[in-house]
Parts: C-alpha cells; structure tokens; sequence
C-alpha cells in the first residue's frame, strides 16, 4: 500500500502543529468559537451531542496492520474503547476532548494518517472498492487512480471551498461494490474498444435530502487525462454550483438545472483549455505510485477446499468470503453487525484483533468498506479454518454479510446533532427480530439500510429496504422505503407511505419481508421480487 | 421552565446552567426567565461553555428536570445504546425517561 514520502509526512506534520497552535489560542481566549470551528472542522473535529466527534480519513478505505493497532490504541488513550467505521470508509471517535486533540493527531500522523478534508466544502475522503486488488472480476487495480485523486485533491487551493462537500469514488469492475453513482464524480475504470485502459465519468450523483443517480458524463478519458479532466468537472461546478442556498449547492443540483448534456459540454471545453496548461501530472508518476500496490507474493498451488464440516463455519464461507483473482485465497469479510449490536462499532479489542489477523493471514492489509464492516482482502482458502476460529473467540465471526443483519445505520439520535430519530435502537431490534424468527438467512440477499434523518449518512435511498428516522410533532417516526440499489444496478428506493413508531417499524420490515417470501420466484433476491410485483403487494400488508 | 445547556469547551461534554456555573446533571438545572441571552454571552466569553443555547423543560414535584425535546434528553443522559456509557450506568430503566 501507498508509503508517504517526505513531502506527505511534512505536510501532515506541518498541520499538526498548525492545529496545535490554533488549539491552545482558542482555548487561551485569543479566538473566539466561531473563529476556531472552521479549523478543526478542516481538521476533522466536529462537536456532536455528548462530546467532540473526530473523524479520521481512511484513504479509500485501506489499513495495515500498524495503522489498525494505532486506531485502537487511540480508541484506548482518546475515547472511551472503541471506534466506529462509517459509510464513508472512515473511522469516527465520539469522545474525544479538545485539549487532547493535537496529541491525537500527532499519533495519527505517526502512523500516516490525519483527518484533514473529512468536514467542510472541499473535496473528501476518495473511497474504492474493498475489494480492490483482490476482486477476480476487476479490470485493474482501482486504487493507484484513486491515491493520484487524492494527492490531486489534498490541500487544492482552487477547491477549499467549493459550493458544498466534494465525494469522489473510483471503481474498476462491472460490479459496483461501492456506490458509485451516488457520489459527485464516479469513475469507473474501463477498457475502450481499442483495449486501452481509460476512465468513465459518471458526474452528479449523491443521496441526501435529494437523491441522484450520476448520469455518464464521458464514456472514455485517457489515463493521461484522469487528473486533467476531473479538474475541468470541478472548475465548472465551483463556478457554477449554488451558493446561495446549501440544500441546493451540490453538484447533482447543478447537474440537474444545467442538464447533463450543457453540463458536459462546458467540461469538454474547460476540458480543452486545461489541456494546453499542462496540468497533468506525467504518467511516470501514477506508476510510481502503482508500484506500492502491486500485488503480494502469493502462493501457487494451494488447496481451494476448506474443512466443511462445521456447520456454522460453512456458512460463514458461504456468507463472508468473496472470490479472489488468485487461485487458493479469498477476500474475507469481517461482519461488525453481531445479532444487536450496534453496526460499524469496534472495540479497541477488537481491532487489536483484526488488526493481528491482518497481519498474521492477509499479507498485513485490511480494508474498511462502506457497510461498515472489515476485509481481509487476500485469505488463503486452507487456512479459513483457524481464523474463523480466531474471528469466533472475539466475536467477529457474525456470517451475516449483505443479509438483513448486515445493516448500515448511521449514528442517529445516539450521537449526531444533525439527527431527527435513532437509527441504532432499530437495526438492533431488527437485527434480533430476524434472529429469533429464523427468517434471516432464509431471506438470502437484503440490504436494509436506517439513516436518522433526511441527510442520508445511513443510505436510506439506496437499500433494498431503507428507513428514514424523522421528527413527528416530537417523537420519532420511521419512513419505510422499498426498492433502492447502491450496486450497478443503481436505483432509489420510494417510500411506502405513513411513518411507523419505533416498534411499527420492525413489524413493517418483517411485513415487508413475508410478502418477499410468499411472491419470491426462483432465484430472486427480494430486490428482484420487488421489482417485478412492483409497490402495492407491500402497501396492501403493511397498511391492512 | 427555560434552561441552559451547553459544551464544556475543554472537554466537550454536556452541561447544564445551575445558577452558578455549569453542572453535567440536567437536575441541576435552573429557571433562568429571560436572562438567558445575558448568561450565555457572560458564559461563552469567559470559555466557561461552548455552543450554549436555551431550552424549554419542564421540573416535576420531586425536582427532576425534563428537557421538552428527546434530543435534549439524549443529551442529559447519553446515548441509549450504550448504557454503560451513561450518566447512570446502574439503572438501565433511565433509558425509558428519554422516550
């Protein structure tokens, strides 16, 4: 994976002490708040309802082993034991004490990581395919694109402060594990017709109040371009996108007003103009970048059989381990949904743990993904054995993934001061509910998905169930959506009708379940059942 | 009854205007009529508070105050996921005081 180098590690450092002067002059009384919140929210550090939240930026979502251990060192030393791995494939601390931030970063910085750009109008934390550099159905290795988009995209002067924040996703297979077209700018990886590797650009996707699915904007861009033409997409929306109203200062909003096809022919020509600047960095670089991701020595002639015979085992196999480009290795996801847990929560045992088992059975690389759980991304297949034994003794062996257990949720209600309703309480209570009913694994592929409120930190839009937690005269209400997709067949779901309370809720997921499971046919996952009887079957159940 | 409540700015954690400086105990919370404005402007320039605003909440006969909103309710007690992470780790029922 990517080493910094000199220029990355003074740079960080740099802003560590930047941020640690900035700290002590507040709290000496030398700035006021609203001087000091644009900087640590520059610096990730929010104030949230119990304490400051800082988030930490996971480069498209990959960890080693060092990292992962400096991640829950710093849930000990920090916070209150234990982090949680967001949709965004980041990790968020909820305890953290202003005083001691600098000293945090200073430990992040130690271990090549900040939490610089993950708040504020400026272009995020680049996220990937968990998969990537594992996935036997990749076209190439997505990440080295998306480390040059990251050095592109860290400290741009031009795009600090853009309209609105900035989400940026890079994909290098047919099947989207990522979200793609629900961010600003998708880019998938593709060869053309003449077998060259370039670019597609989907731009103006998003979720949120108002959801988007990005339209193609450009079939093909040069790899040489990559840098050239995702700078003439994001000159046309600072110029462009609103500013006079935040719910409508996205790049899908723009997008949308403007039309794709206007949209695109003012890229193509700032496109044009740019090319004559010569912004683009040399290819020369992007291979030295590759060179950090190239693959690890695997071993040839491995056994592609694991030990079946434990039931619960075989179907953790079956749920948690993904084809690998390698014969003989896996990518292995770790589930952070145990039956009422709270999702995307780990304790700082646990990612000792994880980070152990990184090192000891997948070439020291784990990856975040954005439904909050962990890959082992290359797991030899004879060895599954000893480290679902080793996942079950720290109860992270949960064989749940893309289930109705696996739930996305946000924080909620629990933690955010942005939140109408809880998310948590619910994907706990029907996490249980599908427990104790049986039905979970009967159901097969359902991705259920609970956001706090209208902002969409939980992919409400995207599930193939979604809930919307909202404030109703007080108390909270749960909208129950049908039909969404984060995947390349990307949709967004609608809405069922009347909100439910929190105990209406469960009973309308499982509702909504059973009449999957009375109409289902041959080989449909609840999504493909949807689909074909379409929204009234579920209406008539839910509102009888 | 209209109460105070804030961050303490060093740390970040709930607080709550006692008459006298800031409490972590929503019960301690006191009545401030239309003084608020004043408190919280006195409050944030000295640093004693971060992101202050006032609230609505109501004070039962045996003295426990009720912020009129779950947010705020959250706020006093924490999240109810985590109840060990609480103001009151040994009664799980204060859960059920925030709904």
């Amino acid at each position: 994976m990517y080493k910094y180098d000199n220029y990355d590690q003074e740079m960080v450092d740099t802003r560590v002490a930047e941020f640690r002067d900035q700290t002590r002059r507040r709290l000496e009384g030398k700035m006021t708040e609203d001087q000091f919140k644009p900087l640590r929210l520059q610096n990730g550090l929010y104030l949230q309802l119990h304490a400051y939240m800082l988030r930490v930026a996971v480069p498209y979502g990959t960890l080693n082993s060092t990292q992962m251990h400096a991640l829950a060192d710093i849930a000990d030393k920090y916070d209150r034991g234990y982090g949680h791995f967001t949709t965004r494939q980041n990790i968020q601390y909820n305890w953290i004490k202003l005083e001691e931030a600098p000293d945090l970063l200073a430990d992040l910085a130690k271990v090549e990581m900040h939490a610089i750009q993950t708040s504020g109008n400026c272009i995020r934390n680049i996220s990937s395919d968990q998969y990537a550099g594992a996935a036997a159905d990749e076209l190439v290795d997505p990440r080295p694109y998306a480390e040059l988009l990251r050095q592109w995209s860290s400290f741009h002067p031009e795009f600090l402060h853009l309209p609105r924040k900035f989400k940026i996703c890079v994909i290098a297979s047919d099947t989207d594990r990522a979200a793609m077209r629900l961010h600003d700018i998708g880019i998938q990886i593709v060869k053309n017709d003449a077998g060259e590797i370039g670019c597609a650009f989907y731009v103006g996707g998003g979720m949120g109040r108002t959801p988007m699915i990005a339209p193609l904007i450009r079939e093909f861009v040069p790899l040489d371009q990559l840098i050239t033409y995702s700078e003439a997409c994001l000159r046309v929306y600072n110029r462009y996108g609103r500013r006079d109203n935040k719910y409508k200062a996205r790049i899908k909003i723009l997008v949308h007003e403007m039309g794709k096809d206007e949209y695109a022919r003012q890229v193509e020509e700032e496109f044009a103009h740019l090319l004559e600047q010569g912004i683009e960095p040399p290819l020369a670089e992007l291979e030295r970048i590759k060179t950090y991701f190239q693959d690890p020595e695997f071993k040839t002639g491995l056994t592609d059989k694991a030990d079946r015979s434990d039931e619960n085992f075989a179907r953790w196999v079956d749920s948690n381990c993904m084809p690998h480009k390698t014969p003989g290795y896996v990518a292995v996801t770790i589930s952070l949904k145990p039956v009422g847990g709270i999702p995307g929560d780990a304790s700082t045992e646990q990612m000792h743990v994880m980070a152990d088992l990184a090192k000891e059975y997948s070439f020291d690389e784990c990856r975040v993904t954005h439904a909050q759980n962990i890959v082992l991304p290359h797991v030899e297949i004879g060895r599954l054995n000893e480290l679902y034994g080793k996942l079950a003794e720290a109860g992270l062996a949960t064989a749940n993934i893309d289930h109705i257990g696996d739930i996305i949720a946000c924080p909620g209600l629990d933690y955010c001061s942005l939140a109408n309703a809880r998310s948590i309480p619910v994907a706990q209570k029907i996490s249980q509910r599908f427990a104790e009913n049986g039905k979970g694994e009967t159901l097969g592929q359902l991705k259920l998905k609970i956001s706090g409120c209208i902002n969409a930190c939980g992919h409400h839009h995207a599930g193939h169930i979604g809930i919307l937690g909202v404030d109703k005269k007080g108390t909270e209400n749960y909208q129950l959506l049908l039909g969404g997709s984060e995947a390349e067949d990307t949709s967004l779901a609608k809405i069922t009708g009347p909100g439910f309370d929190e105990a209406g809720i469960v009973d309308a997921v499982e509702k909504a379940a059973d009449v999957y499971l009375a109409q289902r046919e041959d080989g449909e996952r609840f999504l493909d059942t949807y689909r074909r009887i379409g929204m009234d079957p579920f209406k008539e159940a839910l509102y009888a | 009854m209209k109460i105070l409540t804030g961050n303490d700015l060093l740390t970040g954690l709930v607080t709550w205007w006692d008459g006298q400086g800031w409490s972590p105990h929503v019960d301690d919370a006191v009545d401030v009529g239309d003084e608020a404005e004043t408190i919280l402007a006195r409050e944030e320039a000295a640093r004693r508070v971060n992101a202050s605003y006032a609230i609505e909440a109501t004070r039962d006969e045996a003295g426990k105050v009720r912020p009129a909103h779950i947010k705020d309710r959250v706020r006093a007690l924490g999240p109810t996921v985590r109840p060990d992470l609480t103001l009151k780790p040994a009664e799980p029922e204060a859960l059920n005081w925030v709904i």
